[in-house]
């Protein structure tokens, strides 16, 4: 497992660039993934990374091709101070784990990433974090396997609406 | 219970209070996709079991990133989205009305009050009138067009409040910028912001669209201004029923409130590569230039056009600079191009293109190679946003942006007289 460090108010231009938008492949947006800033990511990223960074990831675009391009890579998972809303939940839907840990710029690439989200925290090499809980209906949304299945086995739903 | 417009807008939608916090599947007034975001969102639908739309009517259609077609892919997914439409009889704008976050609010299909969701960042553009309108990822899209709700978290809000008169050659472009650099890109995270004070209520539609539309760049869930005379004057005629009586209560709870003056504001300046790296004009006056951009959903709208041709007053562009002029929407256009502006922009060098996104997402055309500098009046700075990594975006008003592309270099748009 590779941990991929990454600084704060990471774009998701940088994730996926405009030019590429047209694509909706997982594995092919991910050959495109960080394009220009950082190169080695596309070639040498491999099922079961995580992307650690600072404050902000995944600010700006809406495009769900940024988390796709993550999950095609193989990460399941981005460990940040903070995140952007849209991209947070578009984390959420398409199956890439967004975990808040207020401490994660102090994680090295020569750490290796345990989540136990369930007791609130995470093991990076010898020391222990802790993470923020997800919200319980967010929760249930990963625990579907995303908003796709979640939203199949959906019978009704019950609009908050007069 | 004290609301801010947000929480006056959910709990009358859902008819009961409804306070920041609270966590609600919302129903959904209207839902945008466009030619990017809009296939991946249809077949999410279909993935979900979606055979028919909540409600036709309610979901806004149009292309406008790639447009007309830059290549093959983009002309598929264009090719598919028209066939959806004619499937589901949603009535589709196609390549014909211009910018999204434009036609949406033009054509009355957002009102007051409304809660609206976008399959694009800056759908907070249409807190301008008094929505709630927020930007969502595709697959949220797909579950909204096929329950005709989604789940929210009801966001706290700022209150920024503006007062004074802005300075000549100074307006919303400056004052959005300026908060932004306040407040930073994350400032506003999950939070919607209230834009208010005597600046704002005097204030057109458009320049507050032009406020509301970079809410996101701070992090916002949504952009809005509380609906007034001015509001009601650009509604009417546009739609029909709406909520106009959104005033949040004296004593609702904001997270954070902060104070502007307009007087003191003058032109501002977006240096690569975050919104919020913002600094006067005079700070950066004297860079060269490669290429200008006037327009996009930020600033393509007639007032900015027209600012712009006022600015450079029969002027020539400078030879040696690309200056592109895109009219975020064929009404724009037109009202450009009856008022002469068109000419004007043509004879001067500029390059004027059919209402779309333009160069503003690095997609479709004016694309920048490494080494490259664009000033630009769309919404982000981001490394590689315009092309190339190595090239560099500045965002600035379009009054910036003419008296930059006369002089070449970026200038202060209060100088060139």
């Amino acid at each position: 497992m590779t941990t991929w460090k990454f600084g704060n108010d990471i774009d998701t231009d940088a994730i996926i660039p405009g030019r590429y938008l047209t694509i909706y492949d997982p594995k092919e947006l991910a050959s495109h993934a960080f394009e220009g800033t950082r190169n080695a990511f596309a070639k040498e990223a491999a099922e079961g990374d995580i992307i650690t960074a600072g404050r902000n990831f995944g600010c700006g675009s809406s495009r769900e091709h940024a988390p796709i391009a993550i999950r095609g890579a193989g990460v399941q998972a981005v460990v940040a101070i903070s995140f952007a809303r849209i991209f947070y939940r578009n984390c959420i839907a398409t199956g890439v784990l967004p975990v808040i840990c207020p401490e994660a710029d102090t994680i090295t690439e020569d750490e290796e990433i345990i989540l136990h989200l369930d007791e609130g925290h995470l093991t990076a090499g010898e020391r222990t974090l802790k993470v923020e809980p997800i919200p319980a209906f967010m929760r249930k949304i990963i625990d579907a396997g995303g908003l796709v299945e979640y939203a199949k086995n959906l019978t009704e739903i019950e609009i908050c609406t007069k | 219970m004290a609301a801010t417009i947000t929480e006056k807008i959910f709990s009358r939608r859902c008819a009961k209070e409804i306070s920041a916090g609270d966590v609600m599947m919302a129903p959904i007034d209207a839902a945008m996709i466009h030619d990017i975001t809009g296939p991946l969102a249809i077949n999410k639908f279909r993935e979900m079991g979606g055979t028919t739309v909540f409600d036709p009517a309610k979901i806004i259609m149009l292309f406008d990133h790639q447009v007309p077609a830059d290549s093959i892919p983009a002309a598929e997914n264009q090719k598919f989205m028209r066939a959806f439409a004619a499937e589901q009889d949603i009535l589709n704008y196609d390549i014909h009305e211009g910018v999204c976050h434009q036609v949406a609010v033009e054509k009355g299909r957002v009102r007051p009050g409304d809660i609206v969701v976008g399959c694009d960042s800056h759908t907070c553009t249409y807190g301008a009138i008094g929505a709630f309108a927020t930007g969502i990822g595709s697959t949220d899209m797909g579950f909204a067009m096929k329950y005709g709700a989604l789940h929210f978290r009801i966001p706290e809000s700022l209150k920024l409040t503006t007062t004074g008169t802005f300075q000549n050659r100074v307006g919303p472009k400056d004052l959005i910028l300026s908060m932004i650099g306040d407040l930073t890109v994350d400032g506003a995270t999950y939070k919607a912001v209230e834009f208010t004070g005597d600046t704002i209520s005097e204030m057109s539609v458009p320049g507050r669209m032009t406020c509301c539309n970079m809410a996101i760049e701070m992090g916002g869930k949504a952009g809005i201004v509380a609906p007034d005379e001015v509001t009601r004057a650009y509604c009417g005629g546009r739609m029909d029923g709406g909520w106009l009586d959104l005033a949040p209560d004296d004593d609702a709870t904001y997270v954070l409130e902060r104070e502007y003056d307009a007087a003191d504001l003058v032109p501002q300046i977006a240096a690569p590569h975050n919104v919020d790296n913002v600094g006067d004009v005079t700070k950066f006056a004297g860079t060269p230039v490669d290429q200008v951009f006037i327009g996009s959903c930020t600033n393509g709208r007639y007032e900015d056009l027209a600012e712009a041709a006022e600015v450079l007053d029969g002027r020539k562009f400078a030879p040696d600079i690309r200056v592109i002029i895109v009219p975020a929407s064929k009404t724009e256009y037109l009202k450009a191009l009856r008022a002469g502006l068109i000419e004007t922009f043509v004879e001067a060098g500029g390059m004027v293109e059919a209402p779309c996104c333009g160069p503003c997402m690095g997609g479709a055309f004016g694309i920048l190679a490494p080494g490259e500098v664009s000033l630009s009046t769309s919404n982000r700075n981001f490394r590689g946003r315009q092309g190339s990594t190595e090239a560099e975006v500045y965002l600035c008003s379009p009054a910036t942006a003419a008296a930059s592309a006369i002089t070449g270099e970026i200038t202060d748009p209060r100088e060139v007289a």
